[in-house]
């Protein structure tokens, strides 16, 4: 039997990582929010408010909201498109092919994803690949680089696999059983579907859609390359106050109120989420 | 016919392995029909061929006089009781029973109504708002009960549904089921691998065995007159003897063992002088010492003893034979390995098997 003292032990590791990983950083981001830019871009240690009153101006309101909707959107096409990809691969697929096809859905990963983001520019820039083929038709040339549009479609595009593989858990777990009881009780495939398959996966959608909605709210290297830099995201604002503007206190206010904005997003659907952290 | 269920001819084949090898049955309205056997014999294939998940390669289902194929399991008149009853662990107790109706498209006022009435029929009155994760494994049988016989099926089909049970309630179950398949009068078609759960409840059993059913019958005659080797092994004849017909005179067959063991049997007309047989004896039907029970009389020696409270088993080698003998608990006395003793037998409890 394990001893309370054993137990803080063992969970000491972590408590550390968290501790120097994550505590640490947020509070010394808290601080700098709370702190003055020098001209040259250093930090004054002086107290002021001013970078939050400033973050609160309608057009970085605006960006943020924007933010909001990219998220949004990205996590309901990845939810649309890998769906039925999971239910596919969990529940169709003969077992003998599954792993291959798992790791066919993993590969991206051995690319970075900025190398891949380069390769969406060679495809949809005005004389890319997909223009080309159009022209070849006799298409006129569609702007398909450098909008909402590309940078929407490179988020789904990295973060699909996100979406996929908490489904494919929760869907390859299923018992079949249930499925059949379902049309032995005369539910039509359709009702089936949405009285029993996708009420039953739900933990594993509240992960994958957690898992996308995240990193696509902070996103920044979808808009910098396909976007052009053109359509500002909270991502690439924040990156930029950093980088460019060199203005740290800003920056760092702006990323805390989007970590306040997941934090209360996160207590919002804090009931679908136990679910899916239990399953 | 509302109720009947034809099946003829079906075969099914899963890649090389033949799981129904032309099976022909016919099931009455209103019957209690079991297919028993072991585990890999057919019979839940046969079952989920008449539910719809399969399709048969060749032959022809019908259910209440209609050819069910192509038919999709929801639209067929069958529900099915699963082996570990497949509940929507996210629907209450109700939820459960009431999936089926609004399926349907009852109205929620009707679809109450039968829930509970359904629910009063497996005796779980006013447990409709638990959830299944809070019911005992008895509770969850019944709650899958009732959502397959809330629909009025003209077949209900159950898949072993005792046996995830442990045996005590397994036995109370055996009995609430066939009172409720005599009240609802619906056609039970049950699968069981469970002889004894067969015999309580069953009008009539077909026992199966590699894709075939071996011997179909009412259930008293199964029990009391087997077929073959097979169905008298499955059903608990414990002694099963090779022997050789010598000779057969006034209506008595004289078989001898290998060994050279000698006894009769009652001649049903199937025993031909110089061909070998396959006999079984029931143990209850096999005395030792006392009067002498019928024809028979062989004497032995006391090998081994297994005591089964209701009853002992005693083995007693005769010859080369070494038979199986039953001893009520109350007729039980003291006995020691290695005793010499005479067992006796009347010729009509040897019955002639065939081989499977």
């Amino acid at each position: 039997m394990r001893t309370r003292r054993q137990a803080v032990l063992l969970i000491l590791p972590c408590l550390a990582v968290l501790a120097g990983l994550f505590v640490l950083p947020q509070a010394l981001m808290l601080a700098a929010s709370l702190w003055q830019r020098s001209p040259y871009g250093g930090l004054v240690r002086e107290w002021t408010v001013a970078n939050y009153a400033r973050a609160v101006d309608p057009l970085y309101v605006w960006i943020l909201v924007r933010s909001f909707s990219l998220a949004f959107s990205t996590t309901l096409l990845c939810l649309v498109v890998g769906w039925p990809v999971a239910y596919w691969l969990g529940l169709r697929v003969a077992p003998r092919h599954k792993n291959a096809l798992l790791v066919l859905v993993i590969l991206p990963f051995w690319t970075s994803f900025l190398v891949r983001l380069y390769a969406w520019i060679f495809l949809l820039r005005q004389e890319g690949l997909v223009n080309l083929a159009l022209g070849a038709l006799g298409i006129p040339p569609l702007p398909l680089l450098y909008n909402d549009f590309a940078v929407m479609l490179g988020q789904v595009y990295g973060e699909l696999p996100f979406m996929i593989l908490p489904l494919y858990a929760s869907i390859e777990k299923l018992d079949r059983s249930l499925l059949e009881a379902a049309a032995d009780l005369g539910a039509t495939p359709v009702r089936r579907l949405f009285r029993v398959t996708l009420p039953l996966t739900e933990p594993g959608i509240a992960a994958g859609c957690l898992l996308v909605f995240i990193p696509s709210l902070g996103a920044f290297l979808a808009p910098d390359l396909l976007g052009g830099g053109r359509t500002a995201y909270i991502g690439n604002l924040v990156q930029s106050q950093f980088a460019v503007a060199r203005d740290m206190p800003f920056g760092s206010a702006l990323s805390f109120l989007l970590t306040l904005a997941v934090l209360a997003l996160l207590w919002v659907f804090r009931r679908p989420l136990r679910a899916a952290s239990e399953a | 016919m509302r109720g009947a269920v034809s099946i003829d001819s079906v075969r099914k084949t899963y890649g090389d392995v033949v799981a129904l090898d032309h099976v022909s049955l016919e099931v009455q309205p209103g019957e209690f029909m079991t297919l028993l056997g072991p585990s890999g014999c057919g019979k839940t294939t046969l079952l989920r061929l008449l539910a719809g998940f399969e399709a048969p390669d060749e032959g022809r289902l019908l259910i209440s006089g209609r050819d069910v194929a192509g038919l999709p399991p929801y639209e067929r008149p069958v529900n099915t009781v699963f082996q570990h009853y497949a509940l929507f662990p996210h629907r209450t107790v109700a939820g459960n029973v009431a999936f089926g109706l609004e399926a349907r498209g009852l109205s929620p006022a009707v679809t109450a109504e039968k829930v509970a009435r359904a629910l009063d029929t497996v005796r779980l009155t006013g447990l409709g708002e638990r959830r299944i994760d809070q019911l005992s494994g008895g509770q969850k049988q019944r709650v899958a009960l009732a959502r397959a016989v809330v629909l009025e099926p003209d077949v209900l089909l159950l898949d072993e549904p005792m046996a995830a049970l442990d045996p005590k309630l397994r036995k109370e179950m055996r009995v609430e089921v066939k009172n409720l398949q005599e009240r609802l009068r619906t056609t039970f078609l049950f699968v069981t691998h469970d002889q004894e759960e067969a015999l309580v409840m069953a009008d009539r059993i077909a026992v199966m065995s590699h894709g075939r059913i071996e011997q179909l019958e009412r259930t008293e005659a199964l029990y009391e007159r087997p077929r073959t080797r097979f169905v008298a092994d499955f059903l608990g004849v414990r002694n099963l003897i090779d022997a050789t017909v010598t000779a057969v005179d006034a209506g008595l067959a004289t078989l001898r063992t290998r060994g050279g063991l000698v006894f009769r049997a009652a001649d049903d007309g199937g025993y031909r002088p110089g061909a070998g047989v396959v006999v079984g004896i029931r143990s209850e039907r096999v005395h030792m010492n006392g009067t002498p029970a019928g024809e028979n009389t062989l004497p032995g020696t006391l090998d081994d003893e297994i005591y089964l409270g209701d009853r002992t088993d005693w083995r007693v080698r005769a010859g080369d034979v070494v038979f199986t003998v039953a001893e009520a608990a109350a007729q039980v006395r003291d006995r020691r390995r290695g005793e010499p003793v005479t067992i006796s037998f009347p010729a009509a409890a040897v019955l002639r098997l065939e081989e499977s």
